[in-house]
């Protein structure tokens, strides 16, 4: 730090991102006149071959030691240009970025006054490095096993893919079955093959598969560490039923006395008994005990189940257990599910039976589901003649009541129940209000059209505003035709509500303990909306499925697909270089205040006494001692020492004055 | 306030409505009980207002055919409330100079014993120069 930097600016101008709107030439000139600066230039595009080709010429005939570019934001370029200067011979680290497109080009319409400001950005950057010291990374481990959250389509389909490449994962699923959403579905667009007919094969495989390991009825209870080396709590919950004696056979099911219990596999259109197999295909074939609603457990008389298990399974002293794991990533797979419908009230959803939303159609479609797949009034029973399916109920809503998206589902499966009840029951009428129909992807607008064209649908373009039960038990449905210019007001017997979907509810707990950033809509925030899609900010943790945004069921297992690739790009190195960028603590200056230590979320920072040389008196001191390999470089502690002890390598507090100080002067 | 602007700037104005929110997925007109009765269907205001053409809306018989139930305002999902152009259209009538539009002659054969004193009192000084 003591040595006079030798310093070259280069100044991009990013085609005529920059140059339209900055002075590009007038930036490098007056980076010319700072102190160190030895070397000005501008160029069209510094990121290009020929760009890094000029600052590699001038590290070597100017003998640069640190450089700057004001470019676009670091987070595009910044690894670019380290690298660049680091097959130049420089360290990496003496490297800074003056963002001069995101924070100055793009946002500014005046070229003088943004010409002013990058002035001042490339002089911030510039006193900062005049302070920079060359820094190395660290190396860390790797575990090679990763961790899936979501036994769901996603979920599954991630996991068999990493574990086909060699390496052992573990799915956690906190329902007793993996199989998510898409078992619950009957049918999956556009070609009407059953759902379950393509998944539980995959279900087997998962189970099967010598590299994966499967906890159901199981949650993550906590998660530490860092990319390569995570460390999972994982909470396996009292199944009360001892997985390894258990055959499955059913009998406890069957003999419960307790059967009045909503079934959460049929979205609570029929009951399930308190000890239960979630539906018949699950996987793993033992059944749980819901111990809020057994008689056992709430009176502490009954125990049938128990007495006719011929192996013995059944234990109801069964408790919590707490396993701990090592994970070198993790895979977010945490799926969906619909909004609650209590503020849309004018579709008399909590009024009338027949008023059912799409996930609810798919277990009346559904051969195992309650109905046995015939189509029928949850009410009466009866087979309805008229049905009107609404569109986007809650989807495109900017109001408190919705989500402000689309959930890009709805359009596709309406058309696809509207085409199989037309195909079953050919006498009942069909139709469907919608706002726009949506439909892009491969066959997905000739399915929708089919529907209308071969099969009769009825697609009215306009909304419902009100859905009234009737005293003969009918529906009044009042719509409207937008392009007749009509309201509408039709009996039906069953109405179907196209329901937005959210992101399952548990994911804000699963986004704060693996530190994934989250947006308004509960939906994981991936690295890049466009070019790193299935990554988290967060490194090692990965996205996978509808926890990321709405989509289907290809594009779902598109994505687990490229999630497990990524996860195997990171499980596949033996080593990880860690950032430098970490604290350190100036033993004379510490404390011992022990403040710095509360603030570390990653649990980075220790005490130790150590003898320090403090201008000639030596003596033991209780001192922060920082471990390179877990801190993070978030800076909590360096703003919370009161002495001014802890600082971060690469943004000391003199570095960062440097810069206020190039910015106020 | 608002001279010099146009009649339908005027009725962005008091009512507080951007009409660019509008998806056209029809929701008010689906709701709206006056519906029948009207010339100018509720999902249409917007059109009117966003092409300069309040005077057709001013004119129109919806104006008047509104009964203010804000069910367009209650369910519209994209927090544009049509029911707030068309009071503002309204006003904008209202507020014209030297126009009464209750007359206290007409009062008696409207009376009911059931309305509130109040009611009178606001409607004049709404309804009257």
């Amino acid at each position: 730090m003591s040595r006079v930097q030798r310093i070259g600016v280069f100044v991009c101008h990013c085609g005529s991102n920059i140059a339209a709107t900055v002075d590009v030439a007038k930036v490098a000139e007056m980076a010319l006149l700072e102190p160190g600066v030895v070397h000005a230039e501008e160029y069209q595009y510094m990121c290009s071959e020929a760009g890094q080709a000029k600052i590699a010429e001038a590290v070597k005939d100017k003998g640069l030691t640190g450089i700057v570019v004001c470019s676009c934001s670091p987070r595009m370029h910044e690894t670019t240009f380290r690298n660049a200067a680091e097959r130049a011979g420089l360290n990496p680290f003496m490297v800074e970025i003056a963002n001069i497109r995101e924070h100055c080009s793009w946002i500014h319409k005046d070229k003088t006054e943004a010409t002013k400001k990058a002035v001042i950005l490339a002089r911030a950057a510039i006193a900062k490095v005049n302070l920079n010291a060359p820094l190395k990374e660290g190396e860390s481990r790797v575990t090679k096993r990763a961790l899936v959250i979501g036994g769901g389509i996603a979920g599954i389909q991630t996991a068999l893919d990493i574990a086909e490449a060699g390496y052992p994962v573990d799915i956690v699923e906190k329902t007793p079955s993996i199989g998510g959403r898409m078992s619950q579905l009957d049918k999956t667009f556009p070609t009407l093959d059953c759902s379950a007919c393509i998944l539980t094969p995959k279900m087997v495989e998962a189970s099967a598969h010598e590299n994966i390991r499967i906890h159901t009825y199981s949650e993550v209870e906590q998660v530490s560490g860092f990319v390569g080396d995570f460390t999972v709590d994982i909470r396996k919950k009292a199944r009360s039923v001892n997985m390894e004696k258990c055959t499955g056979c059913g009998v406890c099911s069957e003999k419960c006395p307790a059967k009045r219990n909503a079934s959460e596999f049929n979205r609570g259109l029929n009951n399930r008994s308190a000890i239960y197999t979630p539906f018949a295909q699950a996987i793993p074939n033992v059944p749980v005990i819901d111990r809020e609603n057994c008689i056992k457990f709430k009176t502490g008389k009954c125990g049938i189940c128990a007495k006719v298990c011929q192996a013995g399974a059944v234990d109801y002293e069964q408790k919590d257990e707490i396993i701990t794991e090592k994970y070198g990533a993790i895979v977010a797979a945490t799926g969906f599910d619909t909004i609650k419908l209590d503020d849309f009230d004018e579709y008399a959803y909590s009024q009338s039976k027949d008023v059912i939303t799409s996930l609810e159609l798919e277990r009346v479609m559904n051969a195992a589901g309650p109905t046995g797949g015939h189509l029928e009034r949850l009410s009466d029973g009866k087979e309805p003649k008229n049905i009107v399916f609404i569109q986007c109920v809650g989807s495109r809503d900017v109001t408190c009541r919705g989500k402000g998206y689309c959930s890009k589902i709805c359009c596709m499966y309406t058309a696809k129940h509207a085409m199989l009840i037309r195909d079953k029951y050919p006498d009942v009428n069909v139709a469907v209000f919608y706002i726009d129909v949506r439909t892009p992807g491969k066959n997905f607008d000739e399915f929708y059209r089919r529907a209308a064209e071969e099969y009769g649908v009825n697609y009215v373009k306009g909304q419902v505003g009100k859905v009234a039960p009737q005293p003969d038990g009918s529906l009044l449905v009042q719509g409207v035709d937008l392009l007749d210019n009509k309201q509408i007001r039709t009996k039906a017997d069953m109405v179907v509500l196209a329901t937005a979907i959210e992101p399952e509810a548990g994911v804000r707990k699963i986004a704060t303990m693996l530190t994934a950033s989250i947006d308004n809509n509960n939906f994981l925030t991936e690295a890049h909306p466009k070019l790193r899609p299935v990554e988290s900010p967060t490194a090692g943790v990965f996205l996978s499925g509808v926890c990321q945004g709405p989509k289907d069921i290809p594009e779902t297992v598109a994505q687990a697909g490229a999630a497990a690739v990524k996860a195997i790009g990171l499980l596949a190195k033996d080593k990880l270089l860690t950032n430098p960028c970490t604290a350190k603590a100036d033993e004379l200056l510490c404390n011992g205040c022990s403040a710095c230590e509360n603030v570390c979320p990653y649990g980075a920072i220790t005490y130790e006494s150590r003898e320090v040389n403090d201008h000639g008196i030596r003596e033991v001191r209780r001192i922060a001692a920082v471990n390179n390999a877990l801190c993070q470089g978030c800076g909590a502690c360096t703003v919370t020492c009161p002495s001014g002890a802890m600082d971060l390598q690469g943004f000391s507090n003199r570095q960062i004055i440097a810069e206020v100080d190039a910015i106020c002067r | 306030m608002s001279y010099g602007k146009s009649q339908a700037e005027q009725i962005r104005e008091i009512s507080g409505v951007n009409p660019h929110k509008c998806m056209k997925c029809g929701k008010c007109s689906a709701s709206c009980p006056s519906f029948n009765e009207m010339d100018i269907k509720p999902h249409q205001f917007v059109s009117y207002v966003l092409n300069d053409d309040a005077e057709a809306l001013v004119n129109s018989k919806s104006l008047w055919k509104c009964l203010s139930c804000f069910a367009c305002i209650e369910r519209c999902p994209r927090d544009v409330k049509p029911g707030k152009l068309i009071d503002g259209a309204r006003q904008t009538v209202v507020r014209q100079r030297g126009a009464d539009y209750l007359m206290p002659e007409e009062i008696p054969e409207h009376l009911d014993p059931k309305l509130p004193q109040q009611l009178l009192v606001s409607a004049f000084r709404r309804y009257r120069r």
